[in-house]
């Protein structure tokens, strides 16, 4: 089936997400399109998909205009979608979850789940899923409930599948795996639009590119484009693609991290004995899938983790066991996962934001009361210092685009006197732009002679900013290698394979 | 950098790592509660014989009246609580949780002591103790029902009460003007569904807190059946308030077991209809597709928006049915409890049903059984007070409250609500 959108536009009150976009799907070909966060992309497949309504447009499919009021039509007409966020029940089997919304039934309304389990396993089989229709998805590796979310598409027979930003959550493995399933999905005839930002995929796998920037078609592209073509694309100007370092200057060890064990007041361990160093001026980069225990172990190092066990000593001195507040005082900077709910109080100005973890003594803070003067002047200054664009320091964040959320985050944490800097998914839903100034500013720190500590769950993140790379998985440490470790090898050790001669 | 991957050993374990966490909490009780006993029997020692009634005078066969001394069984069970308080202390060392079968005895074993004590020089009628326990527990099985119901789909119902209260009120009204109890019942229903109704349009239509409407619900039903209780209804009694009654029918051959018939089966009609509301919105929530349905968007609403279920629509046709539920519930009150209505007659009931939702883990045959185990200790109130035990009874009088604070607050253990309850859902 032809899927045909023709001049889309969607705006958010004054916000125009898509600016007349039209794009064609043929089937039995892959659509990749490619944009950074925020371009539009996600709202332009919310719109197909029936979840939006088009303010204007058309879509057609195999040339007949149809509207869909929501997904239920969308499915009907043979769209099928795989989330982001997986759409799944997680406390359902697989059969439940691809049974529902169109459930076979037997008598009065009785499910026939005998039906439902056939369909996976015959879908399962044809393309060798290896499904268990009776397993909990939540008991399931993330990977496999993304094929759990393509069966329910092809369940009911889609004939044009969206892939939305599916790499995400994969190891470099599974990613693979899902490649070979694409292209085995278009060889059957299926129509698929692939929603990415990562470049290295989009030439992997990509029959033709669209790209779009801030809600418009930029451009189309072939799939023999470089990569700095399509980022300069993308970006709207030439983009650096790699980080310019020098060798670090290493001095002597700084944190000594040893026995770190982490669990929840449910008693799971989500952080395992763990041990490592790292030296003052070297960025050791924490690589891993995301939930094998990074966000525990960043975590732990600030003192916002309960149940600790073990040590970690900064500078000699012991930081297990002490008050988020003296960790800081300690000279630890932290840049959270997620600005927006751990980073960044979004109604607050640019100015207090920038005081959050400063708001007990001077210069801000008086006999109590605030000292807007001193305030006023040091947001200034940080505002040009990191390019952070804004009306002015009065401005809420939230009213700010991530990648410039991110940036006043970045300029709080480092303009304290820093003695060790943890930065988690420091570049998460930034873009390209702030992503280059974010990782000047990391090497920076980390040639000031500070030890710096960045997990990213992007492989390229990790192998553009590390001095060494350790990977982690299920709360263990699988190995610590140098940084010009070929990526396969970083691949396998994700998914807790130790290559040999890989010390732990 | 050559390296070759071997498939090597690090982290071999295929489940995540747990540490067992075993609470105290289940070990502390039962050692609290058996020296609540010993205490009891050491300081207050009753003389004389305790006698179980097991038969009521209608039965064809009439099993005996088993009588103890009431003194020397109160030990022989403190000791046996001691023993089982010991084995549950042992596994609690051994990291092991106390297993729920040795809760169960405990509970039984503990209940005869107590009342071989309480009772001491009387007759308990073991079937009317537990016949009455069935009948005080209707309106909290089904208002607990229709929590199930609501929470299931993902809207917290805190005004149960007030759709007992209005059912009890509309089911007392309408049966009088009517002369007919079970067009009284049907009204209790679209009473309960009407409260549920104004629930959802400000839950689910206008993003209201939900605990927050329901709170408020409650005290407006109170206050309307009050106003309309004290300005309409003991003006007219004759005509609006004397609703006809739904006797107790004893079920052909059913009824005729011994100790089970006249507990299940010798009860009002209102009781059988419970039965198969229990079983028809267990099976309806776990086996069919509507139950599918509300169950996914109780628990990722937005899951069930992708595959084209209309969430709004769902739940809104839920809360209807569990407010029918739940309103049914009120019949209880006028139609088979008192034949007349008062005002503020549930008593909170309603959010004793609540608690039984919690107990029962949101599942609608646990908290069937939770609700019975509350109704039970209000019956048991009654039933000692009658009696006349040497508990004060007052303290009595507490103890449906207590009853509940500890089920809910100390022994629930791990359970996980829908996901998505409380949460409204807004698209986009």
């Amino acid at each position: 089936m032809q899927l045909a959108l023709r001049d889309i536009t969607k705006r958010f009150g004054a916000l125009v997400a898509n600016d007349h976009i039209s794009l064609t799907v043929e089937p039995g070909e892959i659509h990749c399109l490619l944009g950074e966060n925020g371009a539009g992309k996600s709202t332009l497949m919310n719109v197909l998909y029936g979840l939006y309504q088009a303010d204007e447009g058309q879509i057609l499919l195999d040339g007949e205009p149809r509207h869909f009021s929501g997904p239920g039509d969308a499915m009907a007409a043979g769209i099928g979608m795989v989330h982001q966020h997986f759409m799944l029940i997680p406390v359902f089997t697989v059969a439940e979850n691809v049974m529902l919304g169109h459930e076979a039934t037997r008598l009065g309304g009785t499910l026939d789940l005998d039906a439902a389990r056939a369909r996976v396993r015959e879908i399962s089989d044809r393309f060798g899923f290896h499904l268990d229709p009776d397993a909990r998805v939540e008991d399931l590796p993330v990977g496999v409930q993304q094929r759990v979310e393509i069966v329910k598409a092809l369940s009911r027979d889609a004939e044009v599948l969206v892939f939305d930003e599916p790499t995400a959550v994969l190891t470099p493995q599974e990613t693979d795996e899902l490649m070979a399933i694409m292209r085995q999905l278009r060889d059957a005839g299926t129509a698929i639009v692939f929603i990415t930002h990562k470049l290295r995929e989009v030439r992997e796998v990509a029959d033709r590119i669209t790209v779009i920037r801030l809600g418009k078609v930029v451009g189309e592209a072939e799939p023999t484009a470089s990569n700095a073509e399509l980022a300069a694309l993308m970006v709207g100007r030439a983009v650096e693609l790699t980080v310019a370092k020098q060798p670090a200057r290493t001095g002597d060890d700084a944190l000594v991290v040893s026995g770190l064990t982490v669990t929840d007041a449910g008693g799971q361990v989500h952080l395992d004995d763990v041990d490592f160093t790292i030296r003052a001026g070297e960025v050791l980069a924490v690589a891993g899938v995301q939930g094998n225990g990074q966000t525990e172990l960043t975590e732990a190092l600030v003192g916002l983790q309960q149940h600790v066990r073990g040590s970690i000593r900064l500078d000699g001195h012991e930081l297990v066991g002490r008050s988020v507040r003296d960790v800081l005082d300690s000279g630890v900077g932290f840049i959270p996962e997620d600005r927006q709910i751990d980073g960044l109080v979004g109604a607050f100005s640019i100015a207090e934001n920038l005081m959050l973890d400063r708001s007990t003594d001077a210069p801000f803070v008086r006999r109590g009361a605030v000292q807007r003067d001193a305030l006023e002047a040091f947001a200034r200054d940080r505002l040009t210092e990191y390019d952070v664009r804004a009306p002015g320091i009065h401005t809420p964040v939230a009213n700010l685009s991530g990648g410039n959320q991110q940036k006043v985050v970045v300029a709080r944490e480092l303009s304290r006197d820093l003695r060790l800097l943890v930065a988690a998914q420091p570049t998460r839903g930034v873009d390209v732009g702030s992503i280059e100034f974010i990782h000047k500013q990391l090497i920076a720190t980390r040639d000031a002679g500070i030890p710096v500590l960045v997990v990213s769950t992007e492989l390229d993140e990790v192998v553009a900013l590390a001095d060494r790379i350790m990977v982690l998985y299920r709360g263990r440490v699988v190995g610590i290698v140098p940084a010009d470790t070929p990526r396969d090898v970083l691949g396998l050790m994700m998914t807790g394979e130790r290559p040999s001669g890989v010390s732990a | 950098m050559s390296q070759t991957v071997t498939p090597a050993s690090v982290p071999e374990a295929a489940e995540p790592v747990r540490i067992a966490v075993v609470s105290a909490k289940t070990t502390v009780v039962l050692a609290v509660l058996t020296l609540a006993l010993a205490a009891a029997v050491g300081l207050a020692a009753q003389s004389g014989d305790t006698s179980f009634r097991l038969a009521v005078p209608t039965d064809v066969v009439r099993l005996p009246t088993v009588s103890v001394p009431s003194t020397a069984t109160a030990w022989i069970v403190v000791v046996l609580m001691a023993v089982a308080t010991a084995e549950s202390l042992r596994r609690y060392l051994a990291r092991r949780p106390t297993p729920l079968w040795l809760v169960a005895l405990f509970a039984v074993v503990g209940l005869v002591g107590f009342l071989a004590w309480a009772a001491a020089g009387g007759t308990i009628p073991v079937i009317g103790l537990l016949a009455g326990s069935l009948l005080l527990a209707v309106p909290l099985v089904f208002g607990a029902l229709g929590g199930v119901l609501g929470e299931r789909v993902g809207v917290v119902n805190i005004a149960i009460d007030g759709q007992l209260l209005l059912g009890a009120f509309a089911a007392a009204v309408v049966a009088s003007l009517t002369g007919s109890a079970w067009v009284g019942v049907v009204a209790a229903m679209a009473a309960g569904a009407l409260v549920a109704l104004v629930l959802g349009v400000f839950a689910i239509r206008y993003f209201v807190d939900q605990v927050i409407v329901g709170v408020v619900l409650n005290v407006l039903i109170v206050g309307v059946t009050s106003f309309l209780f004290s300005q309409v209804l003991t003006e007219n009694t004759e005509s609006l308030n004397t609703p006809p009654r739904l006797s107790a029918v004893a079920v052909p051959l059913l009824g005729d077991i011994p100790v089970v018939g006249p507990i299940l089966f010798r009860q009002s009609p209102l009781v059988y209809l419970l039965y198969m509301t229990v079983a028809v919105v267990t099976y309806a929530l776990y086996r069919t597709k509507w139950g599918l349905r509300v169950r996914a968007v109780g628990e990722h609403p937005k899951a069930a928006d992708t595959v084209g279920i209309d969430v709004i629509r769902t739940r809104f046709t839920t809360i209807l049915i569990a407010g029918a539920v739940a309103g049914a519930g009120g019949a209880f009150y006028t139609l088979v409890s008192v034949p007349a209505f008062n005002r503020e007659m549930t008593g909170g009931a309603g959010y004793i049903a609540l608690a039984a939702v919690i107990f029962g883990k949101w599942d609608p045959i646990r908290s069937t059984l939770a609700a019975l185990l509350f109704g039970f200790a209000s019956n048991l109130q009654g039933v000692l007070s009658v009696l006349g035990s040497p508990v004060p009874s007052q303290f009595m009088l507490m103890l449906p409250y207590v009853v509940t604070i500890f089920a809910v607050a100390g022994l629930v253990g791990r359970s996980r609500p829908p996901a998505a309850a409380g949460l409204p859902y807004r698209k986009g």
